[in-house]
């Protein structure tokens, strides 16, 4: 074998053909490792403490907040991270895929790492694990609605660039219809439900526009994206200026109920994170469910698969390639819709011009993170909602590194998550492309 | 089951794809549809598959007229396609492949049911002795394995007339005899196979009926027995020879060194593995091999427009892997790319221009940067006629030519420079023969001249032809150069990956 040192023959190729080890990713590994024991680890001052509060005050038993050196914690923390990224590099050596549950303790640790010396010494503000979580899951509701709308359109083939305009289509729609149905019946949870149905036509009309233009008549599909953002943005800030203007009573800050599931919600830690939340959050989980399993499991997602992989073989096989398309960009278009309810309706807030602040682009990051999976949109929504989260909370604390530096980095991760480094990251092959016969 | 095309005529704009043609298929027979490449034998198969409308005529199936709105009517009538390009969904298992479109279901939830699909591939792939792994992906299988899963594809649709489009392209000869067995095999079922082809070889094997298509017409139909010679003059539509004339070639010194090159693409798979060879100046060594082995990559990386990863290439003395490509084509290298209209010409750029692609910016074409279009078009009208080209004026747009026409104009620009070393990958596919003959000639007058030539065809016959020294490529390796008269089986079981040392010259 004549190659580079990094080669060697892999047991289940082919005679001739070599693949390269994969190493970046251990390597990476290890840096972020030495990196949070140099900084997290022995930048700790020795002798202080640092307060994890994880109790609330409904939940059943009262777990009292506990204390961690500082220093000692964070050092072992980072070694354990080190102890990963060694163990990863072995899978990589050995040619064998480094497993996820690797990626997610390693991250776990460097997390809780970074905690421990945020938090030293800072003990009358603890750091509130479940608020973390909490916030998460809730600033994840846009994301992984997004990254849903996205996998649906792409997987049959068509970019929708347009989840940002979908988005604030229906954050704008609910709380127009959340606001006049709350006036006229005197009812705001009737009203924030209206709300919660009418957000999803929106998102399904610019959807259908976007079909139109990219199916029909074959237009870049971006392009038509962009133009169908910056057509959203357009008509919610005249309506804003205009009709809102003059009839307040349509844009209340209207807000979908709790409804906390019985018993379930007092767990500490899970029952306040997963069983507390309002109707958006809970049709997030059973979207990502259903559509995990129809996407993969059933005679549609087998056939949208194949329309955005192989359209002409799907043709050939009798699958209607262009109705396929429309459907799956329209239905797409209303999962981002119903998304936006959250900026309005979930959140318990009017409509303000252009809310939805590029997270319809982010939600294309998540998708892409989640290797167009429902199941992977809903854990890079989770992540990108984590990194806000603990934005938020270093905030409170009073942290020394720049909020702004830890709101980079889940793009960051996503910029090298799409450049190959943690995997093989492949978009459906015929996606953008129109199909002509 | 009985198959009737009648009358059918399909156009694209002037051009007259189809014209008035009339096929009868009868199951439990193999029917050939010999032509030459872009003879319309493909455009006729689409609009019988729905794929296309006819613009004139009718199919009947079993003397009753019938439409076709789309594959899926196509297929419910029993007639199954193994298209020329594989309609296989990649990331897709062969299971998953072969239930999509007629899914069955199972359970409350209506989810797939993968374990039918299962039972049915190997139901199949045993009845024929496919071998073929229902849970084995589709990229991870070898070319010829994928046609064999397009075949159960049909058959697991109950296809009772089986259309093969060029099926043995991309096959080597060991897997076409294979192939045609299973052609049998499925006529002795009772199935009824359309084998689309240009291969004489395989229509004299299996075929029971021929109809040959030239320009879009039947122009006659023949008996198995009929010669290889009756058939392609019939083919054609004139005499032809099936060889190229040329005197024993006059080696002189080596031209082209080559040694240990290798080419590693982007997603880490060694594509060309370590290729050492000599070419001498005045000799033609043709490389063989199924498409895909490296020869591509062998010809891209002396170009340099594919980076070389190891290895060097030296052309008269000087090395030139690492060097830019206009140093390199200007040190005396012509390039003929595989892909004409892709690689290989500008297409809505006048034929005048693309003459001078390569010298534009060179005296006395520009001068200050600015083009002199009196001097190129005097350069193009001596090129024009040198070499040919029918074209209404070197103002047209070279995308308009004919494919042998544009192939000349390829031609005419990579020859015009003084030339080393010539390269010319699969020159005269789907040319026309009167194309073909005058191509073969400038390659074999580029030898006489004293440059080396390399030749990459998929076509055996073509390498057989053209090389004084025949080099089989597998895998991205030279598994051994021979000389042009090995035999056949030979060579197919080089181009299959065997070894044979002491073919090796």
């Amino acid at each position: 074998m004549t190659t580079a040192t990094m080669d060697a023959p892999a047991a289940e190729a082919p005679a001739g053909i070599v693949r390269h080890r994969r190493l970046v990713a251990p390597i990476a590994l290890g840096a972020i490792g030495l990196l949070s024991l140099i900084v997290f680890g022995f930048g700790t001052q020795g002798g202080l403490e640092t307060t994890f509060a994880i109790a609330r005050p409904t939940d059943f038993v009262d777990i009292p907040d506990f204390a961690v050196p500082s220093q000692a914690t964070a050092i072992i923390l980072s070694l354990v991270a080190l102890g990963l990224a060694g163990l990863s590099f072995w899978f990589a050596w050995a040619h064998r895929p480094v497993p996820l549950w690797l990626y997610s303790a390693f991250a776990l640790a460097v997390i809780f790492a970074m905690l421990t010396w945020v938090g030293a010494g800072k003990g009358s503000t603890s750091m509130q694990i479940t608020g973390l979580l909490i916030g998460s899951v809730f600033l994840a509701v846009p994301l992984v609605f997004g990254a849903l709308a996205g996998t649906l359109c792409e997987r049959s083939g068509i970019i929708n660039i347009a989840i940002e305009g979908q988005l604030l289509a229906g954050a704008f729609l609910a709380a127009v219809v959340a606001g006049g149905v709350a006036s006229a019946s005197g009812s705001r949870a009737l009203g924030a439900y209206m709300g919660l149905i009418a957000a999803p036509i929106a998102g399904a009309l610019v959807g259908a526009a976007l079909a139109l233009f990219a199916v029909k008549y074959w237009v870049n599909q971006i392009v038509v994206g962009v133009v169908l953002n910056v057509l959203v943005v357009g008509v919610t800030n005249f309506l804003f200026g205009t009709l809102l203007k003059e009839n307040p009573d349509l844009n209340q800050a209207i807000g979908l109920p709790r409804l906390p599931i019985p018993l379930l919600h007092q767990i500490p830690i899970i029952g306040p994170v997963l069983f507390n939340s309002n109707m958006v959050v809970y049709l997030m989980y059973i979207i990502v469910i259903v559509m995990n399993i129809m996407l993969f499991k059933s005679r549609w997602g087998l056939r949208v698969r194949a329309v955005g992989e192989h359209p002409r073989a799907a043709d050939t096989v009798g699958i209607k390639v262009n109705r396929t398309r429309v459907r799956n960009t329209i239905l797409g278009g209303a999962i981002a819709g119903l998304g936006g309810a959250f900026f309005t309706v979930a959140n318990g807030l009017a409509f303000g011009k252009e809310m939805t602040g590029g997270k319809g682009f982010i939600a294309l990051a998540a998708m892409i993170l989640g290797r167009w999976s429902p199941k992977g949109a809903l854990a890079a929504g989770l992540l990108f909602g984590f990194a806000d989260a603990l934005r938020e909370q270093f905030g409170i604390v009073g942290s020394s590194i720049p909020s702004q530096f830890l709101a980079m980095l889940p793009y960051l991760a996503t910029i090298f998550a799409v450049a190959g480094l943690v995997g093989h990251v492949r978009p459906p092959a015929a996606e953008g492309i129109p199909y002509k016969k | 089951m009985k198959l009737e095309l009648r009358g059918i005529t399909k156009r694209f704009g002037d051009f007259t794809a189809n014209d008035r043609i009339d096929l009868l298929v009868e199951s439990g027979t193999v029917h050939a549809l010999l032509g030459e490449n872009g003879a319309g034998k493909s455009t006729l198969m689409n609009v019988l598959f729905g794929l296309y409308d006819a613009d004139e005529g009718e199919v009947l199936l079993n003397d009753e007229p019938v439409v076709f709105a789309g594959p899926g009517d196509a297929m419910a009538a029993g007639i199954g396609m193994v298209h020329q390009h594989f309609m296989l969904v990649h990331p897709f298992t062969v299971a998953e492949n072969v239930m999509l479109g007629h899914e069955d279901v199972t359970g409350p939830a209506k989810l797939l049911d993968l374990e039918a699909a299962r039972a049915k591939v190997r139901e199949i792939s045993e009845r024929f002795n496919f071998n073929v792994d229902p849970d084995a992906v589709i990229e991870d299988l070898p070319v010829g394995a994928q046609q064999r899963v397009e075949i159960i594809k049909a058959l697991s649709r109950d296809a009772s007339v089986l259309i093969l489009d060029e099926p043995t392209a991309v096959l080597t000869p060991q897997e076409t005899d294979e192939l045609l067995g299973i052609v049998r095999d499925l006529r002795d079922a009772g199935t009824a196979v359309v084998l689309i082809t240009h291969k004489l070889r395989e229509v004299k094997a299996v075929a029971d009926t021929i109809t040959v298509i030239r320009r879009g017409k039947v122009v006659g139909t023949a008996e198995p027995t009929a010669s290889q010679e009756e058939l392609a003059s019939l083919m054609v539509g004139r005499a032809v020879t099936m060889r190229v004339d040329k005197d024993e070639a006059k080696p002189g010194e080596t031209m082209l060194s080559v040694d240990g090159l290798t080419v590693v693409d982007e997603a880490g798979i060694v594509q060309l593995d370590g290729v050492s060879f000599d070419v001498k100046a005045g000799e033609i060594l043709a490389i063989a091999g199924v498409q895909g082995n490296g020869q591509t990559e062998l010809t891209e990386a002396l170009l340099g427009i594919v980076p070389s990863d190891a290895g060097s290439a030296t052309l008269d003395g000087e090395v030139i892997t690492g060097k830019a490509i206009k140093d390199i084509l200007m040190s005396g290298l012509g390039f003929v790319p595989e892909d004409r209209t892709e690689d290989g010409i500008v297409a809505p750029m006048t034929i005048a221009n693309n003459l001078i692609l390569d010298i534009h910016d060179r005296k006395p074409y520009s001068r200050g940067g600015v083009l002199q279009p009196k001097v190129i078009a005097e350069e193009a009208r001596k090129h024009v006629e040198q070499f040919d080209v029918r074209a209404t004026s070197i103002e047209q747009t070279t995308g308009s030519l004919s494919g042998g026409n544009q192939q000349k104009v390829v031609l005419a620009r990579e020859l015009s420079r003084p030339l080393k070393l010539l390269i010319a990958s699969n020159p005269t596919r789907g040319l026309d023969v009167g194309s073909i003959e005058f191509v073969h000639k400038r390659i074999v007058a580029e030898r006489d001249g004293g440059a080396a030539v390399i030749i990459v065809s998929a076509e055996l016959d073509e390498v057989v032809a053209l090389a004084d020294r025949i080099a089989v490529m597998y895998h991205g390796r030279i598994v051994g150069i021979v000389p042009p008269d090995t035999d056949r089986d030979t060579l197919g079981l080089m181009m299959a990956g065997a070894h044979d040392e002491e073919e090796a010259a």
